[in-house]
């Protein structure tokens, strides 16, 4: 700043960042018109795709039009009132009664159609009427019951994958720069342990806390009746919550350390991290500039892959350790082919994944100035 | 060629590749016995159960499992008259029958069940039969008598009038020290003897019977609750599991590295078509469409195994690669080998997918196991395959059995041991290679 040179600026260098700086705008401006447009279009044909499979390209209401004739006609010949009822005036009124049933679903109508009802209600976030489930509260709107359960999962899987993520990076960090001493061994040998699922794990945790030593309850989210108060309540579900977590950290702990170490290692030896260490740089300033700087995108891409593998991950676990989340939802949605909670649950699934791919775009692009700079435009 | 025996060679400096080697070794072997051993359709024959095991145990614990025990948990003894021992007494229009049939009894727990077949040839009359009870202190205990039709299978354990007049279970009271008061029933060991006198009513007939004194231990790998020998399943589960994440992980892996190295190298179009169809892929969850599948269409693990496959080309992987391979395409070495006339399929082949196949070995091996277990997964909800043995169903019959709650250990611990085994053997395996195939790490 000494420098008198800097002081004068040569004429049009100000105007010239100005336009610089508009043109980066611009161009951002556009990239993210552009992204959202692609985006809303992927969730259209994901959530398309998702309702067509929901019902088997519509061979589900076939099977749901016996299912409703068959229950009907169970109904009205266990109904001792229709007894008497000579059996042609019950056929005519069993058959009313399914067809109203049958025009209430409204699957009398070609699936095309009323796929693209279903899709336009879906966009929309008009998720309609549970057609068996209902919420806790009672309710039948979708929305209430994915509402209702969403907190549940949200709680469970997003402490376990945030324990999962900071520890291993931090871990990783740590052994990078530990390579071959006896941790960095102990790590690498217990990695292929995370070859199991979480509820494997979750099998022998339930099996030795909950049925050996009795110490921890075995599944639910709170006790049952739920304690009065919000202390006891809050750890009524910390203590629901330990197996499930202590399964899942278990489960993907050792992997996680182990990716991100040799993904450390390999840019450590990278020729300006040499640089920095010949330098004589301290070693956490080589860790915060050098290493983490630069591998930071792949970082935050694999944060948010793993938030969303954190739904479709949340079936089984949730299933084996009884946690009244949206997986178990699905499960059971799927068991009554409950199809606007099944789809519901996609598009609400496929709207959080859309922001977090729009969000990971935006990050990527301040973090990666290659990729934001014209990289992509060879 | 030469790169992958120098890889092999170099294994053998690895202990824990070796290790991992070895299971993978013992685990193909096992597949290939499983495979001649039991031919495909006798497994499933066996596996659907039925009247063929209705002389084994229900819920025995393996046998090996009594060397843990203070007490040995009875085997399964079969007692079958000889015709020597037969004795025969002849009225007018028939036949008294005398058959008697001794085993020793030397365990200090009570079998599990008792139940006696019998197989009669008569021509028209059945023939009608009494049971007498002999026990070694010499008392001799009545349990009744009935006709018996062609084929019988007489439930002991399950007789009610005998168990009223006994005070207790048949198969404990029967097998139980004579004593007064309370206290727990102890076994008195010795030899026991079930006296038949059948009545035939026809000059000619046999009869036929075998008492079977169930155990509570069996084989190497216990019976389940439909009486079928485990080691059927946990055989048969081998050979199904490591087909299933082979090809799953083969089919996915390479084509999912392929396609993200021609988008990152092509961009344009290209790239953006690729990142837009994983994107609609990703908003598919492939377990809830598995679950849709198996519960609307067929729960055929190949099937599964085709839409795992088709929905794993463009999976979540894409992104990861191509964050990996975006800033290698910028590489000074990308341009150089441009500048020496590089075909494009040279670069993508040769120069960017060998760059990231590090990170990617581990992946690939731990893939092979995630997809056994995926298999699994879909059992223990209720989605295995209908008619193969696996160990995933094996686990699911356990768990809806409550067999954690009821204790019986093993029916759990089988199949985990063989899918943790797995599992452990393909990622020791590939966490070696992982350290061969990726010379950075091994230069640090």
């Amino acid at each position: 700043m000494t420098d008198s040179a800097d002081d004068l600026p040569a004429p049009g260098a100000a105007l010239k960042s100005m336009s610089g700086l508009w043109g980066d705008l611009k161009r951002i401006a556009t990239f993210t018109v552009i992204r959202l447009l692609a985006l809303f279009v992927t969730v259209i044909v994901g959530v398309y795709l998702a309702i067509v499979i929901a019902n088997m390209g519509g061979q589900v209401d076939e099977l749901r039009i016996v299912q409703i004739e068959s229950s009907i006609a169970e109904q009205f010949r266990a109904d001792p009132a229709f007894f008497d009822l000579p059996s042609e005036e019950r056929q005519v009124l069993i058959d009313s009664r399914a067809r109203a049933e049958i025009e209430r679903l409204r699957l009398d109508q070609p699936f095309l159609r009323r796929s693209v009802d279903y899709l336009v209600q879906a966009i929309s976030l008009n998720l309609g009427r549970a057609e068996q489930m209902h919420s806790d509260t009672g309710s039948r709107q979708v929305r209430d019951i994915i509402v209702e359960r969403l907190p549940a999962t949200l709680l469970l899987f997003g402490t376990a994958n945030f324990m999962i993520f900071f520890t291993s990076i931090f871990v990783a960090l740590f052994l990078s720069r530990r390579y071959g001493s006896g941790m960095d061994r102990a790590v690498i040998g217990l990695a292929p342990s995370s070859a199991a699922p979480p509820w494997f794990y979750g099998i022998f945790l339930i099996l030795i806390f909950s049925f050996m030593l009795g110490a921890l309850p075995h599944g639910g989210m709170v006790d049952v009746p739920p304690p009065e108060g919000r202390v006891a309540y809050s750890v009524s579900v910390l203590r629901h919550m330990i197996l499930p977590v202590t399964a899942m950290f278990m489960a993907s702990i050792f992997i996680s350390i182990y990716s991100w170490r040799t993904f450390f290692l390999i840019h450590s030896s990278e020729d300006y991290v040499e640089m920095a260490r010949a330098k004589g740089l301290p070693g956490r300033m080589i860790e915060q500039r050098y290493i983490l700087r630069p591998t930071l995108p792949p970082i935050v891409t694999s944060f948010a892959l793993s938030l969303i593998g954190l739904w479709s991950g949340a079936i089984i676990t949730e299933r084996i350790f009884n946690w009244p989340g949206v997986g178990t939802l699905l499960f059971q949605a799927i068991g009554f082919t409950d199809t606007p909670v099944i789809i519901g649950s996609v598009v609400i699934f496929a709207y959080l994944l859309a922001i977090t791919v729009f969000l990971l775009d935006v990050v990527y692009a301040v973090l990666d100035p290659r990729v934001r700079l014209g990289g992509g435009a060879r | 060629m030469n790169a992958l025996l120098s890889a092999l060679e170099q294994i053998r400096r690895y202990p824990s590749a070796l290790a991992g080697l070895l299971v993978v070794a013992f685990l193909l072997g096992l597949a290939a016995f499983a495979v001649i051993a039991i031919p495909y359709q006798q497994a499933l024959e066996l596996w659907r159960g039925g009247d063929q095991w209705q002389q084994h145990p229900v819920n025995a614990s393996p046998a090996w499992s009594n060397w843990f025990r203070a007490v040995d948990l009875p085997r399964t003894i079969r007692a079958h008259a000889r015709s020597d021992d037969i004795a025969e007494e002849r009225f007018e229009g028939g036949r008294v029958l005398m058959i008697p049939m001794e085993f020793e009894y030397r365990y200090g727990a009570f079998p599990s069940e008792l139940n006696l077949f019998v197989n009669a040839e008569f021509a028209e009359s059945e023939p009608f039969m009494r049971m007498t009870w002999h026990t070694p202190d010499g008392r001799e205990i009545p349990i009744g008598g009935r006709r018996i039709s062609r084929q019988e299978r007489v439930s002991i354990s399950q007789d009610w009038n005998l168990e009223r007049r006994l005070g207790g279970l048949p198969h404990v009271a029967l097998f139980a020290e004579p004593r007064a008061g309370g206290g727990l029933p102890q076994v008195l060991q010795g030899r026991y003897r079930l006296e038949i006198e059948a009545i035939m009513f026809e000059r000619e007939g046999e009869l036929d019977a075998t008492l079977v004194t169930y155990g509570r231990v069996h084989g190497i790998a216990g019976t389940d609750h439909q009486r079928r020998d485990l080691v059927v399943a946990l055989l048969w589960g081998t050979p199904v599991a490591l087909a299933f994440g082979l090809i799953a992980a083969v089919g996915t892996t390479i084509t999912t590295l392929v396609i993200a190295a021609l988008g990152v190298w092509y961009g344009g179009w290209i790239d953006a078509m690729i990142q837009r169809l994983t994107e609609v892929n990703m908003i598919l969850p492939l377990l809830p469409i598995l679950i849709l599948v198996g519960t609307l269409y067929t729960t055929s693990i190949w099937v599964m195994l085709g839409i795992v496959v088709v929905l794993g080309i463009f999976s979540a992987g894409i992104k990861v690669y191509r964050a990996m391979l975006l800033p290698i395409r910028e590489s000074p070495y990308i341009e150089a080998a441009r500048s020496y006339g590089a075909g494009n399929t040279r670069i993508v082949l040769r120069y960017m997918i060998p760059r990231i196949l590090p990170v990617l070995i581990p992946n690939f091996v731990t893939l092979i196991p995630s997809f056994v277990f995926l298999e699994a997964s879909l059992a223990v909800l209720g989605l295995g395959d209908p008619v193969l043995p696996t160990w995933g169903k094996v686990m699911n019959d356990a768990l809806q059995e409550g067999a954690l709650y009821h204790g019986y250990y093993y029916w759990v611990l089988g199949p985990a041991v063989l899918l943790m085994l797995t599992g452990l053997g393909f990622a020791m395996l590939g966490f070696a290679l992982d350290r061969i195939f990726n010379p950075r790490l091994r230069m640090i």
